[in-house]
């Protein structure tokens, strides 16, 4: 089916007429509606991006973070700005529905008022609409498309797979998919995807000889013209996930095998090149700087809702730079004019998808359903009832993080928790019922045991470190992606603009100083090390429900927040 | 897609690892034979270390590369190369600052040999990877800092 305007304009009716109050004045939101997927083709080439689903097939809330802080020069830089800078910065109006896809500002209220975003069955009307006016686009996942809910770690990603084959991808690449073992992202390549989707990672190699693992490219004919789409997986994904779980297969950022791979498809009569990349976006920015011949990288992994390119220039001329959010939120559309066996000119819009706005395709509907159905009582669950906003995203704390955190600290009766700084997570709403469904998407994952360290304090501090420079190293190649990991019991100080080993201080515990030589018990989850994973230990999120169970309303409760040290006036934080 | 290497020499059956490798011609025996340092991989720093090579006060040039990842997925076998495109280079030298003795590598090249060699070190901690270069008699050096994290909280 496709969809045309005045099929908006009825859902919206029907909308209206239900009590949804877009913007408490129908004929203008209808406008804004209509005009939102109102998109003139442009061009002879157009792709469709989307990354980091997180599994989510059905629509969710997901508020944008209101700190992500840039350090050095990528201080005030695209993505590291929030808010009504981000508004101010891409020129979009407050209070219309896009302040409220691309920023945090008035969440609660702006989610009640246009609803749910994304969800498969919205998105494949999307798609389809799309594919239609542009004959020839391509649908491009960026990964981390496995993984997130808990229907897909119990399907072992089988409800992704079959999802992601309906919704017509064409190709992808990876990060968080490779959590399900080597042999299974190789058996879904093989046996799923053979002749429908085309994973491509130009950055995997076997760990011994360092041959191939996967095509690093696939060049693909639109319209008579040759298109390369080069994949590139997250480079730290043996790092910042289980080594033990892709052993023999080695990353990095590797833009020197880059280059070669962009001159050979060229030579191969690619005449326009694309770079599908899970880097996230300032290791995107980087590498757009030193590799020649790319006209746009499509990224991902650090969940950046980007609404325009970053143009960035290089010796080979120049290169956009885009970022496509998270959750399925957003749909990346670019439309490139190639002439003359190059690039000459671009259209490009991140749209973001409005449940209530587009009308769930029948067939995708269908098989949501038939796939939950199995699980549909476990995941609805209902553990207890949260008075306050809970949501994960933002540098430093969220307040799903807080709970989680809180629930740690209470069930392994420990001085401190460390809860993972994941960028994935849905945002539930002030009176919402908290099921396992909501539960799973905080803490779905394959390695999801709770462990109890004894640790010093230099041990600790050693680890807020680590973490801390993943996150705030002014080169962005020794970047990991994620956020700062959470914490719990502890107050501390954290300078972003220090050096490695210098930007965390004044580490508390109930107001007294920590003590180096000092032993501390500690509670987490979601250890990397194969060790931990021999010794196994109680799912997190079997400690969680317990723990919401228990407390059967959840009160709103205070984040436990660093102080910051020099990041005044950054437009990084609200 | 091609056959990997691993499958190729899994396939190879009872011929050895290294029995395959000579047969290909990758290894002579008669490689890894120069002169052992001992006093340049007992040293404890950088300056013994360059003092024991006689690398003492080697001008950093942009000759040589290394080759190496940023951060390494594994601090016990972190895959480290250098490659230089200058003619007539002698010796490569591979220093890690921070480790208990820096000297890990040092490969002494015969005459007409390609300046590019490739190794795995070990690592403890975050530091600078120093490759110090001998040709036409004088020493060069550059250097990369090569992060070792503790991993986990990614993404």
């Amino acid at each position: 089916m496709s969809m045309n305007r005045r099929d908006f304009l009825q859902v919206l009716a029907v909308a209206a007429a239900g009590g949804l109050s877009l913007h408490s004045n129908p004929s203008e939101a209808a406008k804004a509606a209509t005009r939102m997927y109102d998109l003139p083709r442009f061009g002879n080439v157009s792709l469709l991006h989307m990354t980091d689903c997180h599994a989510q097939l059905l629509p969710i809330h997901f508020r944008e973070p209101d700190v992500n802080l840039g350090i050095g020069p990528m201080a005030g830089q695209v993505p590291h700005l929030v808010g009504d800078k981000l508004l101010r910065h891409f020129g979009i109006r407050p209070g219309t529905p896009e302040a409220h896809a691309f920023t945090y500002l008035d969440f609660v209220k702006a989610a009640k008022t246009y609803g749910k975003v994304g969800g498969f069955a919205h998105l494949a009307t999307l798609v389809k609409q799309l594919k239609a006016s542009r004959p020839g686009a391509l649908l491009l996942d960026g990964g981390d498309t496995w993984q997130g809910s808990g229907l897909a770690l119990w399907t072992n990603a089988q409800d992704m797979v079959d999802a992601c084959k309906a919704l017509t991808v064409d190709v992808m690449t990876l990060h968080w998919e490779a959590t399900y073992g080597e042999a299974r992202v190789k058996e879904i390549e093989e046996k799923d995807f053979k002749g429908t989707v085309d994973i491509v990672a130009q950055n995997i190699k076997t760990a011994d000889f360092g041959d191939p693992v996967f095509k690093p490219y696939v060049i693909r004919n639109i319209n008579g013209v040759a298109v390369a789409i080069i994949g590139q997986a997250f480079p730290y994904t043996p790092i910042a996930n289980p080594r033990w779980q892709v052993p023999n297969w080695s990353y990095g950022i590797q833009d020197d095998n880059l280059q070669k791979v962009v001159d050979e498809a060229r030579a191969a009569g690619a005449q326009a090149v694309v770079v599908l990349s899970h880097n996230g976006m300032d290791v995107d920015l980087k590498m757009a700087s030193r590799v020649r011949g790319v006209d746009a990288i499509l990224g991902g992994h650090t969940h950046d809702g980007v609404p325009a390119p970053v143009i960035v220039k290089n010796a080979g001329g120049q290169t956009l730079v885009t970022n496509a959010g998270s959750n399925g939120k957003y749909l990346g559309v670019l439309d490139l004019e190639v002439k003359g066996g190059k690039v000459t000119d671009f259209r490009y819009k991140l749209l973001p998808v409005f449940a209530n706005l587009i009308p769930a395709d029948p067939a995708m509907d269908a098989l949501i359903k038939k796939m939950r159905a199995p699980y549909e009582g476990k995941l609805a669950e209902k553990l207890a009832v949260s008075e306050g906003l809970l949501y994960r995203r933002g540098n430093f704390n969220g307040s799903w993080d807080q709970l989680i955190l809180d629930a740690l600290l209470a069930e392994k009766n420990a001085e401190i928790a460390f809860s993972p700084g994941f960028r994935w997570g849905t945002s539930l709403l002030p009176g919402d019922t908290i099921r396992m469904e909501h539960l799973l998407d905080q803490t779905a994952i394959t390695y999801p045991w709770t462990t109890v360290t004894m640790m010093t304090g230099e041990q600790i501090k050693t680890v807020l470190e680590d973490v801390c420079d993943n996150l705030f190293n002014p080169d962005p190649y020794y970047q990991q992606g994620g956020d700062m990991v959470r914490v719990g019991g502890l107050e501390y100080t954290c300078d972003p603009m220090g050096r490695m080993g210098g930007r965390i201080s004044d580490m508390r515990l109930g107001g007294k100083l920590l003590e180096a030589g000092k032993t501390y018990k500690v509670a987490g989850w979601a250890p990397v090390s194969e060790d931990a994973a021999k010794a196994g230990g109680e799912a997190v999120w079997d400690l969680v429900a317990r723990y919401l169970k228990g407390q059967k309303v959840i009160r709103s409760r205070p984040l436990n927040l660093p102080a910051l040290k020099g990041m005044a006036g950054n437009p990084g934080m609200a | 897609m091609n056959m990997q290497r691993r499958e190729a020499l899994k396939a190879g059956g009872g011929l050895g690892l290294f029995g395959l490798l000579a047969a290909a011609g990758l290894i002579t025996p008669s490689q890894a034979r120069a002169e052992w340092n001992k006093s340049a991989f007992d040293a404890k720093t950088i300056e013994e270390t360059l003092k024991a090579l006689g690398a003492t006060g080697a001008q950093s040039s942009t000759d040589i590369q290394i080759t190496a990842p940023d951060i390494a997925e594994n601090g016990a076998v972190v895959p480290v190369g250098v490659v230089s495109a200058l003619a007539g280079v002698e010796v490569i030298a591979l220093l890690i600052e921070k480790n208990p003795n820096p000297l890990a590598a040092s490969f002494t090249l015969p005459a007409g040999t390609e300046a590019s060699v490739q190794t795995r070190v070990k690592m403890g901690q975050t530091s600078d990877v120093i490759a110090v270069v001998k040709v036409g008699g004088k020493f060069i050096m550059t250097k990369k800092e090569i992060k070792v994290t503790l991993g986990g909280c990614g993404g």
